[in-house]
């Protein structure tokens, strides 16, 4: 059995797309056979950010509606032979996701897959319901900003009550933080949120911090997962992040921002 | 044999209901008012039953035309169910409209909140109150009122969850901005309140809200509120307890 984890957030444009791509590649670097959905259809970014859009056939709502097998849909990735995506469809509208639909190809994926990432549209419609409905774990994908926050508080209010697992009364969505796009200089200058200020609101499992960093536009631009750029800190962040999730407990980074030579010299932070 | 399942049934109930009491004909006031407490607990009017009274206006001489104001409340989404202390008139209207007229008894019974709020509010009306919504019991047959049982909530409520409870509302985790809690007894909130809190929505102004850390967007008792904007810097990030006393919000910390 799979464990499905969806990527949320609520807000638009907050890093949804670039975890989901991340983790999926992480969780699939360290030996999981791990499947990645796009759920934003009509957008198609997934592929894009996985290098993968040449090789795009056929999509979710092809499988959905059984125009092709999720065999011949599902694309391997490239630099990682355990990492598969499912990539959205750019022709059709929302309402082709289905709620059997999408059941059945989460089912038929669990049956062969670890982990099964699904990449959530913003907003708090259908195709963000339908890619939380079945999940096990969310990551909550928050910017350091008011509005985001809120967002991000209103879809856990979603996660909690309008979930596979909160309409069988199972045990919840196990909910974590991913702080994105941090900038600690910023929330220094009182311009961003700090993380206490996060999750004195939020108050939820922190999964990480990622900070804000050009690797991540270069990364996506190259079509490859900045979790494979080992030297920038975005990539870095999300390394510590899937170590975290599958159980290694590693102390939180890139709060105090970059770390200053002198600092890196004498080791530690203050 | 023959069929004994039954084809009906009369069974005798208490329920709830608000009486809209009127003390102007003024609609463009009336409809403004309306949405000014809808706003308060969209929720808790919606599709609500409602009983329009209009002996304070029949006692000022004020005219008033009961279709229209039937109208009027059914736009912002109440449903009329009757009229009392209406004049031959506008009887004649509500009959029309198929509402029963004059037909709610009322108990004399002191444990029946709302009852001693009516009379507050018919005798001495807060400072020229233009609408005034009471949730008052409706008892077509005497039968004592059974105590609502008070609702436990461990989960964190989060923006744009709603909570009622019938009786006392008794929170442990943090209540966010954009959420709303509403009872018809006391709330306690053994954490941050952000959001919205609404005790003895049906007219209980004996009702009290507790709680840890108040940051709140807004805390009512009985329909008498507070907004953020109004909360003293003071009070505001303390434990306090929230209740009414001679018609006044008090906001006191708890020591
Ligand atoms: N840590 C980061 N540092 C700098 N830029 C980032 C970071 N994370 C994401 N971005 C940028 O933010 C933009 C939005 O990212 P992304 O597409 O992943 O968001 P999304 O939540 O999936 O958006 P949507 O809601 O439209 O699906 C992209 O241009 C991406 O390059
Ligand atoms: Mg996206």
């Amino acid at each position: 059995m799979a464990r499905i984890i969806v990527v949320t957030s609520g807000k638009g444009g907050v890093g949804k797309t670039t975890t989901s791509a991340a983790i999926a590649m992480g969780l699939a670097k360290k030996g999981h056979k791990t499947a990645v959905i796009d759920f934003d259809v009509g957008l198609r970014n997934l592929d894009l950010i996985l290098g993968c859009e040449r090789r795009v056939v056929y999509d979710f709502i092809n499988v959905i509606n059984g125009e092709a097998s999720l065999n011949q849909a599902l694309i391997r990735d490239k630099n990682c032979n355990l990492l598969y995506i499912l990539p959205a469809s750019q022709t059709r509208d929302k309402d082709a996701l289905t709620h059997e639909g999408v059941g059945k190809v989460l089912d038929e994926l669990s049956k062969d897959f670890q982990y099964i990432v699904c990449d959530s549209p913003a907003g708090i419609e259908k195709g963000a319901n339908l890619a939380l409905y079945f999940a096990d774990d969310a990551f909550v994908v928050t910017n350091p900003e008011i509005s985001s926050v809120r967002d991000s508080d209103r879809m856990l209010g979603i996660l909690s009550s309008k979930s596979r697992r909160a309409e069988r009364n199972e045990e919840p969505i196990k909910e974590y933080l991913l702080l994105t796009r941090y900038d600690a200089d910023r929330v220094k200058l009182g311009e961003m949120l700090s993380l206490e200020d996060v999750q004195e609101i939020l108050s939820l499992e922190l999964l990480g911090i990622i900070p804000e960093s050009k690797s991540v536009l270069s990364a996506s631009n190259a079509g490859i997962p900045v979790i494979l750029d080992e030297k920038s800190e975005a990539g870095q962040a999300y390394a510590d992040i899937v170590a975290r999730y599958l159980g290694e407990t590693l102390p939180h980074r890139f709060i105090d921002g970059k770390q200053g030579f002198l600092r890196r010299l004498f080791g530690g932070r203050k | 044999m023959l069929n004994t399942s039954p084809i009906l049934e009369f069974k005798s109930s208490t329920f709830f209901s608000p009486i809209l009491i009127l003390y102007t004909n003024d609609m463009v006031a009336i409809e403004q008012m309306l949405h000014e407490k809808i706003n308060l607990a969209p929720d808790f009017f919606k599709d609500s039953p409602l009983i329009i009274d209009l002996r304070e206006l029949n006692k000022l001489n004020l005219d008033l035309d009961f279709a229209q104001i039937a109208q009027l409340l059914k736009r912002t989404g109440f449903f009329p169910v009757g009229i009392r202390g209406g004049n031959e008139q506008q009887n004649k209207q509500a009959r029309a409209l198929s509402l029963p007229i004059d037909t709610v008894r009322e108990l004399g019974n002191p444990i029946i909140i709302g009852e001693a709020q009516k009379q507050e509010s018919i005798q001495q009306p807060p400072a020229q109150p233009e609408v005034v919504i009471v949730k008052e019991s409706v008892q077509p047959t005497a039968i004592p009122p059974v105590p609502a049982a008070s609702v436990l909530v461990t989960q964190p409520i989060r923006s744009g969850q709603r909570i009622y409870s019938s009786g006392d509302l008794i929170i442990l985790s943090q209540v966010s901005a954009g959420a709303e809690i509403m009872a018809e007894g006391n709330i306690h909130v053994y954490n941050t309140l952000r959001g919205r809190a609404l005790a003895g929505v049906h007219g209980n102004t004996a009702a009290r809200i507790f709680c840890f850390d108040l940051q709140a967007e807004l805390v009512s008792i009985a329909g008498d509120y507070k907004t953020s904007e109004d909360l003293n810097k003071q009070t505001y990030n303390n434990p306090v307890q929230v209740y009414l006393q001679n018609h006044a919000l008090i906001i006191k910390e708890i020591a």
